[in-house]
């Protein structure tokens, strides 16, 4: 499950949701995966101001993998400056890509900070089913 | 005890849950043309979008549109392996009454042919509600805010294989047959999948042996002509358009 879908994702229990502490929900135990994908620099760019950043920070810190910048880049940091030629990918714009969506948890937990209730993630699918008890 | 008293999450879990997951390869290699209505919706949205898919099977469209960005859901696991092959886009396992998404998080949510396949009236205005609430709100950013596109089978569809048609039983059970071996060829590579039994194939080397069949029944709620507005407004939506398309009643809905 690629790092970007955390961006959206919540505990699936409604008196959660009103919670701060619901988002972003915690890793827990996880294998990560890499599963290359081709850049898309209009796409990168476009997502950039729906990203949570801060939230987004804590989950790679969480997860041990390279720090983010710490504030979100901008349109013109996803592009290399070569005058007269085709657009560039940047170090930043590469690095992007591969934490969000080539990174992914492959096995294991994803953890309510409000409730506690983990959910699984079991080859690279996230199940958000709640049990009989918590629906 | 009357059908409609019986009906609700155990029932579904049985005559919808249990079924699509045993029929998820089939019934995926037989669900890849996109229809227009939901195709000229996801093509219509600007680039960069972000929306959910509620129902995302085997996410076909997801296939539709790369330049937004789309979290599947869907209860059957077999079919979220399947739709989250589709990039950019993510698919994860989740109940359309417990989604698993902050509120307003989204600019686009779709729903097709999922409603229909919650088997009383409150639960599918509920689930309609769910989707609603995925909705941005109105603000500078957003000045229109979100919408969804909600697309359920109809029950005046006379010209249909099925031939249903108004004043006729809206709650039906629709088979899904399985014909041995009936997972079309195109689905290269594939594993056998749980709940697929012996029966279920040809049995290999014998061009002659007749692959037996099965057949899978999925509970349906048809909705007739009118009804689909009446659930949106009910779940505190306001429709922005609405049609009829190919035997499915359809709307575009936006929050009050």
């Amino acid at each position: 499950m690629k790092l970007l879908t955390l961006n959206f994702l919540t505990c699936a229990i409604k008196s959660c949701k009103s919670s701060p502490a619901s988002f972003p929900l915690h890793p827990r135990d996880a294998t990560l995966e890499i599963i290359e994908s081709d850049l898309n620099l209009a796409f990168l760019r476009n997502i950039l101001p729906r990203l949570m950043w801060s939230e987004l920070c804590t989950i790679t810190r969480e997860l041990g993998l390279p720090a983010l910048p710490e504030t979100v880049p901008t349109g013109e940091d996803m592009v290399e400056k070569k005058e007269g030629e085709e657009e560039v990918a940047s170090q930043t714009a590469k690095d992007l890509h591969r934490v969000l969506l080539e990174t992914g948890i492959r096995e294991g937990g994803l953890v309510c900070g409000n409730c506690g209730h983990e959910y699984k993630v079991l080859e690279g699918v996230g199940n958000f089913l709640l049990p009989g008890h918590l629906v | 005890m009357t059908d409609a008293e019986i009906r609700g999450e155990a029932y579904e879990a049985q005559h919808v849950h249990t079924v699509y997951e045993e029929i998820a390869t089939h019934f995926s290699s037989t669900r890849y043309k996109p229809w227009p209505i939901v195709e000229r919706f996801l093509q219509e949205l600007p680039d960069g979008s972000i929306g959910a898919d509620i129902g995302c099977g085997n996410g076909k469209y997801l296939a539709v549109n790369p330049k937004v960005f789309i979290v599947g859901s869907d209860r059957s696991t077999n079919l979220v392996k399947i739709a989250k092959q589709h990039e950019p886009h993510a698919a994860v396992v989740a109940d359309n009454l417990n989604l698993p998404h902050p509120l307003h998080c989204f600019d686009f949510a779709i729903s097709i042919a999922v409603v229909h396949h919650l088997s009383t009236p409150e639960r599918r205005i509920e689930a309609l509600k769910a989707v609603l609430d995925l909705l941005q709100r109105p603000s500078d950013m957003s000045p229109d805010g979100g919408k969804a596109l909600v697309y359920v089978w109809a029950l005046e569809q006379k010209e249909s294989r099925r031939g249903w048609d108004e004043g006729q039983e809206q709650d039906v059970m629709v088979p899904w047959v399985m014909k041995g071996g009936g997972e079309k060829p195109r689905e290269k590579g594939r594993k056998k999948k749980r709940g697929e039994t012996q029966e279920d194939r040809p049995t290999e080397g014998s061009s002659l042996a007749q692959p037996e069949s099965k057949t899978y029944l999925r509970y349906y709620h048809l909705y007739r002509k009118g009804e689909l507005e009446h659930d949106i407004e009910e779940a505190g939506g306001v429709v922005v358009e609405s049609g009829y398309e190919k035997d499915n009643w359809w709307a575009i809905a936006k929050p009050r």
